[in-house]
């Protein structure tokens, strides 16, 4: 067991060498003068030079990569073009927004997902499941940030016009930007907003804060949600058909506990793999989502700098989410490794 | 071919009112694109308390379909099953699943032939024994581990309190069996049906096995049921023995007599295809030919018919019933079947099974 | 124990072959007859048109595809032709009427124009892109599966390098640093898709390796390349294709994502779904059919893909359910 551990953990140095060597040669093939291009028009003959000296562009490739290396271990990941402001304080301000976001997501999904997709495979080839396999299908083309559009004007702007008596506008309800009313004033501490409401008693701040997250959470979590209740459904339909699910059967045992110990537990072991690789589609949907609900989280910053094409944020911000995705999936995989009895135990 | 040691006489036990009645059992599949197969076509014969009844036949016979109608085990979609199994006097077909879920693992319980696919694989084996206890009985949980490891103990697991708390993956062959028999004999039922037992094991482990079947059955006065495709199980171990082909019981009748002898031509040519220890290596071996593929329906004809080569027209009917022979309880379905040889190397225990010499 | 193996006559070693009585030998040839050896293409072929899925995949990806090659000869307008910018105030965007059949859009261009050469946009880039990213992932699998080896671990871990980085974050890297031109959405979506075409490959290849026909022909003194080339890398092409099919759906997602944020081609001229999204999202409350009908089409083309190439998948695996 420690040693698939070690092994997994060892497994992340190439992968952390090889991230460093490529956004090296991607900043190195960046149009025209690399120190010019990630300093934008911020690039006074002055910084330019400091830049040069920092990150050594004028001497030969091996000391580049070298200086290279050592500012991105020393933190730093150089400023932002636009504003001026270092990539990587801006990129810890922020993140707690996005990773609330993303649990939100994420529960969404599961929460939603595994019973829907455990009934879709109780009654497959119903009409339940077919409707069911539809969805989830729907769900996975239509992209993020129209559904994101969608929601926002059906549930927060209001749509005009009516069908039969009904005013469309009145199913606009919730929250349709930010993450707080600003009128609450709330106090944060670690600046995720939901456990700073809880941390400080401040209920009505948590619950303003979680009510502004449903509808990015659910746009966010509509591809989540669709990939759970496929392979919910694909895994429970394999379990089902498995011998000691029959054997369960020939003890005579209640359903549900057939169904929680003898089928869940075996067919949620492939979904748990599936939801670290989520993240990264969560990470990358989030720059999509974001931006429309004007949420301040990294995925609005981002959007912004890939629209004014700020090299430095996009470059600092790229290696950080890699880095999160690389570090999820190996907690994932370690996770797997404690849950599965056949791993733990040889 | 495995050696066991035979079963004392008389012990069918005193109460000869059928624990088991099958009668005019029919399973059919209906595939979503394709014709229906009939796996089980008609199948009757009784189970009596304390007896062991052998079930032979081919894969495709029909012999597991049949015990999976009686635990109602089937799949609910795509199969039709009609015809009467009463256990007790008390009708199965047709209970809800709640009142079957009830009888089974108490009353009625069954082994299966692989024990690694049989077993839950991320559940401790501990687990998988009490929940049966709790289900059916009401104990503590303490009082189910301790009955767990005796169990356990009782089927010659060795150091049974530490196995408790292991995986199915952490035991050999041999064992995880041991356990599904610990498992089905739990709660100490009446009727334990076995699923070709020791096909997936080892050789050498499949006479321990058969042996602790045959030790614990006997010890609980239990009922069972051996489905097997194998001879050698079926000769030292039952008491009775059907023989299945195509979905239907061919010939039927008490173990001696049916191995002394055979008449149905399959169960003669069943046993007559086992090469002999002291057989002249120059003796062509003896196959019944075909396949169990080239099969007419019973409705039409004989379904072994194709493959037999003493089939006439006369053979080409339908609707062949199981009659009586000249010996009593002997059944048998076949217009031409071999002659009855009054003295023919019969009456003796046999270790291995043997046609007459011709 | 007790059957004859296929190909030996019966009776052939004992007395005799069987009699069968011409009576007999009737009524078994009525029997139904056991599904006969069939390829794996033409049985995936008859499987798939029994799928209801497939067949609606099938005629979306054609309608699709129909649409996007003769574009030229669909469409009404041109699409570079804004000629009724003057009837689009700030407030209103003109909807269906009679020369213009599903409105105007908001730089004042006929709407159904747009949408059909965008559909020739997507099938463009989604075919090139997809084309290339099938062509450099194959050809790094194949060398990977093939020759095994430090070639194959220094591949996958570029591979794994690759795989870290989330796809659309992935693509976004490579576009930005290739600048605003449509080669380069092309190549981007297409280095998010060479991992994946690797991996399948070298996947294929080692399975494909370990079969005992591999080890047959090698024993006959075939040489590793005929091998490779004649016997290994046909029987991977089917999860290929299904690979491919999915992937092209996904490249029709990402190109209008990569549009969103600003990467894709800047000439106002070329119709592309995902820019009408971009140019459609202010008007969101008043017209919102702006939005509605490129994420439609982008949704519903998607979808024909995926469905189309999951039938395919399921189709082609021997282990299927039916």
């Amino acid at each position: 067991m420690l040693r698939f551990v070690v092994r997994r953990i060892l497994l992340l140095i190439p992968v952390l060498v090889g991230l460093s060597v490529l956004l090296f040669i991607w900043v190195r093939a960046l149009p025209g003068d690399p120190a010019k291009a990630l300093l934008g028009e911020k690039g006074t003959p002055a910084a330019v030079a400091r830049l040069n000296a920092q990150y050594g562009f004028d001497q030969p490739i091996h000391v580049q990569f070298i200086k290279y290396v050592g500012q991105l271990v020393r933190g730093n990941f150089g400023s932002s073009a636009v504003s001026g402001e270092p990539v990587l304080p801006t990129f810890v301000e922020r993140f707690p927004a996005t990773i609330e976001l993303a649990v939100a997501a994420l529960l969404f999904a599961v929460i939603v997902g595994i019973p829907l997709g455990y009934l879709a495979a109780r009654r497959a080839g119903g009409a339940l499941d077919l409707f069911l396999v539809s969805g989830s299908l729907l769900g996975t083309v239509i992209p993020v940030f129209v559904l994101a559009y969608l929601l926002k004007v059906v549930f927060a702007v209001g749509l005009p016009g009516h069908i039969g008596g009904f005013k469309l506008s009145s199913l606009a309800f919730l929250p349709a930007s930010g993450r707080q009313d600003v009128a609450i004033d709330a106090t944060h501490i670690t600046n995720f907003y939901i456990l700073d409401g809880l941390l400080t008693r401040e209920w009505d701040s948590a619950a303003n804060a979680a009510v502004h997250l449903i509808l990015p959470a659910i746009a966010l979590g509509s591809i989540p949600l669709a990939i759970v209740v496929r392979m919910t459904r694909a895994s429970v339909i394999d379990v089902l058909g498995e011998d000691y699910v029959r054997t369960a059967n020939a003890k005579g045992l209640a359903k549900s506990l057939i169904t929680r110990r003898h089928v869940m537990r075996n067919a949620l072991l492939p979904v748990i793999t599936t939801i670290g690789l989520q993240t990264g589609g969560l990470l990358s949907g989030a720059v999509l989502t974001e931006s429309v609900f004007a949420f301040n989280g990294i995925g609005s910053y981002l959007f912004n700098a890939i629209g004014s094409l700020d090299y430095s944020v996009l470059q600092g911000f790229i290696l950080i989410i890699a880095l999160v995705y690389s570090l999820v999936n190996l907690i994932v995989d370690l996770l797997y490794g404690i849950i599965d009895p056949r791993i733990r135990t040889s | 071919m495995t050696a066991v040691t035979t079963r004392a006489e008389g012990s069918a036990g005193p109460d000869q009112r059928s624990l088991l009645e099958i009668e005019d059992l029919h399973v059919t599949f209906q595939r979503r694109n394709g014709p229906a197969t009939r796996a089980v076509d008609g199948v009757s014969y009784q189970v009596r308390p304390g007896e062991i009844v052998g079930v032979v036949g081919e894969s495709g016979s029909g012999k597991s379909v049949t015990s999976l109608a009686v635990m109602g085990l089937l799949p609910p979609r795509g199969v039709r099953v009609f015809g009467s199994v009463r256990y007790d006097g008390r009708e199965l077909l047709g209970l809800s699943g709640g009142q079957m879920a009830a009888l089974r693992g108490r009353d009625l319980s069954m082994v299966f032939q692989d024990p690694m696919s049989s077993l839950n694989p991320v559940v401790r084996i501990g687990v998988q024994i009490t929940e049966v206890l709790l289900a059916h009985q009401s104990m503590s949980r303490a009082a189910a581990r301790e009955e767990a490891e005796h169990l356990l103990r009782q089927c010659g697991i060795p150091d049974p309190r530490r196995r408790l708390d292991e995986y199915p993956h952490q035991l050999s062959g041999g064992m995880r069996q041991r356990v599904m028999i610990a498992i089905a004999l739990a709660c100490k039922p009446r009727l334990l049906i076995c699923d070709e037992p020791t096909t997936a094991l080892d050789v050498t482990i499949q006479a321990q096995v058969l042996e602790l079947l045959k030790e614990l059955v006997t010890e609980l006065g239990t009922a069972m049921i051996m489905i097997t495709h194998d001879l050698g199980v079926v000769a030292g171990l039952c008491d009775r023995v059907n023989v299945m082909y195509a979905g239907r019981i061919v010939e039927s009748g008490d173990r001696r007599e049916l191995f002394a002898h055979p008449r149905h031509r399959y169960t003669e040519g069943l046993l007559s295809s086992i090469p002999r220890l002291n057989e002249d290596r120059t003796e062509p071996l003896r196959p019944i030919p075909g396949t169990p593929r080239d099969v007419v329906g019973w409705d039409d004809a004989c379904a072994f018919a194709p493959r037999c080569r003493y089939a006439q027209d006369d053979c080409i009917v339908g609707g062949l019933e199981l009659v009586g022979t000249e010996h009593p309880d002997h059944l048998l379905r076949c217009v031409h079947p071999a002659p009855y040889y009054l003295d023919a190397g019969a009456g003796h225990e046999t270790d291995t099974a043997g046609g007459e010499d011709r | 124990m007790s059957t004859v193996t296929e190909g030996v006559e019966p009776g052939d070693l004992e007395s005799g072959p069987i009699n069968r009585s011409p009576k007999l030998a009737a009524l078994m040839a009525g029997q139904p007859d056991h599904e006969s050896g069939v390829s794996l293409w033409r049985g995936a072929f008859r499987r798939m048109r029994r799928n209801p899925s497939a067949i609606v995949g099938a005629v979306i990806v054609l309608a699709f595809v129909i649409i996007a090659v003769c574009a030229p000869l669909i469409a009404p307008y041109d699409p570079a032709n804004s000629a009724w910018i003057n009837q689009v105030t700030p407030e209103d965007v003109p909807g269906p009427s009679a020369g213009h059949p599903l409105g105007l859009d908001p730089s004042g261009s006929d709407e159904l124009t747009q949408l059909i050469f965008g559909a020739r946009q997507s099938l463009i880039i989604g075919v090139v892109a997809t084309g290339i990213g099938l062509i450099v992932g194959m050809t790094l699998g194949t060398l990977a599966g093939a020759f095994g080896g430090w070639v194959d671990t220094a591949v996958m871990r570029v591979v794994d390098i690759m795989l870290s980085i989330p796809g659309l974050m992935l693509a976004v890297s490579v576009a930005a640093v290739l600048g605003r031109r449509p080669i380069s959405i092309m190549i981007a979506i297409a280095a998010v898709q060479v991992p994946v075409f690797a991996r399948l490959l070298r996947g294929s290849m080692l399975s494909q390796r370990r079969q005992d026909y591999v080890l047959a022909s090698f024993s006959l003194g075939l040489r590793r390349r005929t091998v490779v080339m004649s016997h290994v890398l046909p029987n991977s092409v089917g999860p290929v294709i299904v690979q491919a099919t999915l992937t092209l759906a996904t490249a029709i997602i990402e190109v209008a994502a990569l549009s969103y944020l600003g990467l894709g081609d800047p000439d106002p001229a070329v119709a592309e779904w995902g820019r009408m999204l971009v140019k459609a999202q202010d008007r969101l409350q008043s017209d919102p059919q702006l939005t509605l009908l490129p994420g439609a089409c982008i949704a519903v083309t998607a979808l024909g893909f995926t469905l189309f190439g999951e039938a395919l998948r399921e189709a082609l695996d021997p282990k299927s359910r039916r």
